[in-house]
């Protein structure tokens, strides 16, 4: 589908188009990797490969803000994340192999659903190269990032306004839902340790010696 | 001199790019490997010591015989060890901190890829590089080695929000996310480089980029008193060299970064006539030299943070500085009479 977007016109556009035969290769077999691969840990790791396939693709079509977000926010980020919990796991593999003949009529459906899903949107003549021209044409100064913010901060601000109370309600309900706050933990309070003085914690006494004690 | 000028326009533009790619790469892996005789020279001489003086005049050519003992040395793959993993990460680790430097603006018009967002994209390609460091304590299958990549990953996730909120502020104050034009922002004096009214998060960005590079004070990954050497404890030859070669190509990068953000990078002090006598060129290394020399500064004075202590102070006071300080800067540059200052 993306293929047929970039029409060869001239030198640059044929360079162009083998850019994009590699990523898109790569692409596809990073994410025929993340399924069928064993390991978790690699399956996350092509993962990320599928997205970083992906950051370069949008790169060529001259959307290098989302790009370069993609990477920043998913690979760097996210997917750092998924790997931490990923590598604790204790995953025994055999057991995970045990259930496939159980589910894989379950799984057979809900694929096969998804495809034909799939398969009726793209072929609602809604997709193609007359609907979605490849974008471009931009002369040297024109940059992307400029562009999105002069839309998300005129046209869309309520949009995107509302889209950012969304996330921050999403991030205090999370920190409430895993902040437990039990009595036996002891907390350090920084605060409290800068503003100690020494008389607080220091008692100079003066002893008499052992000899008198005795005599 | 026009017919090299004439002989180097017709050659095709993959070798162009290429021959600029060797002339940024290898004069930056000699720095870096007088960067670790540096280290350890000024260490040493902190330290009351001499530091390495027997190989070539005053030591001189330690790098070079560390890096010839580390090429012949065998490369040891552990037993149970993801064997292909393994071999990546190092590769992992380099790979983003030499990327990086193709945006780089060593002077006005020395520059690789000059692109639109590519203050985005040093931001980007930074946040890779912590794949090397999970990936090297995973797949070395041993039990210091992930507990360096575990601690790595939560450390490096969490100092670089306050970094990019850091970088957040800068360009605000520059109106931009080109490097260049950040640096031009900041022209015409001393007064005018972002490191004053940036101030905090001056701080922010040049304690983070410690973190994120996970040297000292904050080299728990590593942490050789508690966890041998953390996620690269089972590398030998190549491999750890490797991982050396990333660790100090990545301090370099960021003490340039830091020039280039805060400190006016290739600007003189003052535009008048004994500065102006010094090129570009030298005011930008020499400003980078100096931030590089910080670093060993840090590791030769402070004593290792807590793992506690770390987390508590990226999250706890760094995210909060920064914030408030990006809404100081809105605030300051469209509703106070200074609002030149901050861009």
């Amino acid at each position: 589908m993306h293929g047929q977007r970039i029409q060869p016109t001239d030198e640059q556009m044929s360079f162009l188009q083998i850019v994009f035969y590699i990523f898109a290769a790569i692409l596809i077999g990073a994410s025929i990797m993340v399924v069928t691969v064993r390991n978790p840990v690699r399956a996350a790791l092509f993962l990320v490969l599928a997205f970083f396939n992906a950051a370069c693709l949008w790169m060529t079509l001259e959307a290098e803000f989302l790009a370069i977000a993609l990477v920043l926010v998913y690979v760097g980020a996210v997917m750092v994340l998924f790997l931490f919990v990923i590598m604790m796991l204790d995953i025994d593999i055999a057991q995970m192999r045990a259930g496939f003949t159980n589910y894989l009529p379950l799984g057979i459906i809900v694929a096969s659903v998804m495809a034909g899903e799939l398969i009726l949107v793209m072929l609602s003549g809604e997709f193609g190269s007359a609907q979605m021209p490849r974008p471009g044409g931009h002369g040297e100064t024109y940059s992307n990032t400029e562009a999105l913010g002069q839309l998300i901060y005129t046209d869309y601000v309520f949009a995107f306004e509302l889209a950012a109370i969304i996330l921050l309600v999403a991030i205090i309900a999370a920190i409430t839902l895993t902040l437990r706050r039990r009595p036996q933990t002891r907390y350090q309070a920084p605060e409290e340790q800068v503003r100690v003085r020494k008389q607080d914690r220091l008692r100079i006494v003066q002893l008499p010696s052992g000899k008198e004690d005795d005599a | 001199m026009d017919w090299v000028l004439n002989l180097w326009f017709e050659l095709p533009v993959l070798v162009q790019i290429g021959v600029k790619i060797v002339a940024i790469v290898a004069p930056l892996m000699v720095a870096v490997a007088y960067y670790t005789l540096a280290e350890r020279k000024v260490i040493a001489y902190m330290h009351v010591r001499v530091g390495p003086n027997r190989v070539g005049p005053k030591g001189l050519l330690q790098p070079i015989a560390d890096a010839v003992k580390l090429m012949f040395k065998e490369m040891i793959v552990p037993t149970h060890a993801d064997r292909y993993l393994f071999i990546i990460a190092p590769v992992l680790a380099l790979a983003p901190a030499l990327g990086a430097w193709a945006v780089m603006p060593f002077t006005d018009t020395l520059v690789l890829a000059d692109v639109n967002a590519s203050l985005l994209y040093v931001l980007a390609l930074t946040s890779m590089g912590v794949y090397g460091v999970v990936v090297a304590g995973w797949a070395s299958n041993s039990k210091y080695a992930f507990l360096g990549a575990m601690r790595s990953a939560a450390q490096i996730v969490a100092y670089e929000i306050a970094m990019g909120f850091a970088l957040v502020g800068v360009l605000m104050a520059a109106g931009s996310l080109n490097l260049r034009e950040i640096v031009l922002a900041q022209s015409g004096g001393l007064h005018q480089w972002f490191f004053i009214p940036l101030f905090p998060l001056f701080l922010v960005y040049l304690i983070s980029g410690v973190a994120e590079t996970n040297r000292s004070p904050f080299d728990v990954a590593e942490g050789e008193s508690e966890i041998v050497a953390g996620f690269h404890v089972d590398y030998s030859g190549m491999g750890f060299a490797v991982f050396f070669l990333a660790e100090y190509a990545n301090m370099l990068l960021i003490s340039g970064l830091t020039v280039l953000l805060f400190l006016g990078g290739w600007h003189p002090p003052a535009p008048v006539a004994p500065f102006t006598w010094i090129p570009d060129l030298f005011w930008f290394l020499g400003k980078l030299a100096v931030i590089a020399f910080l670093f060993l500064w840090f590791r030769a004075t402070f004593p290792r943070y807590r793992y506690d202590q770390i987390m508590r102070l990226g999250w706890k006071v760094f995210i909060p500085v920064t914030l408030v300080w990006i809404t100081v800067i809105g605030v300051a540059k469209f509703f106070t009479p200074i609002g030149h200052w901050f861009g």
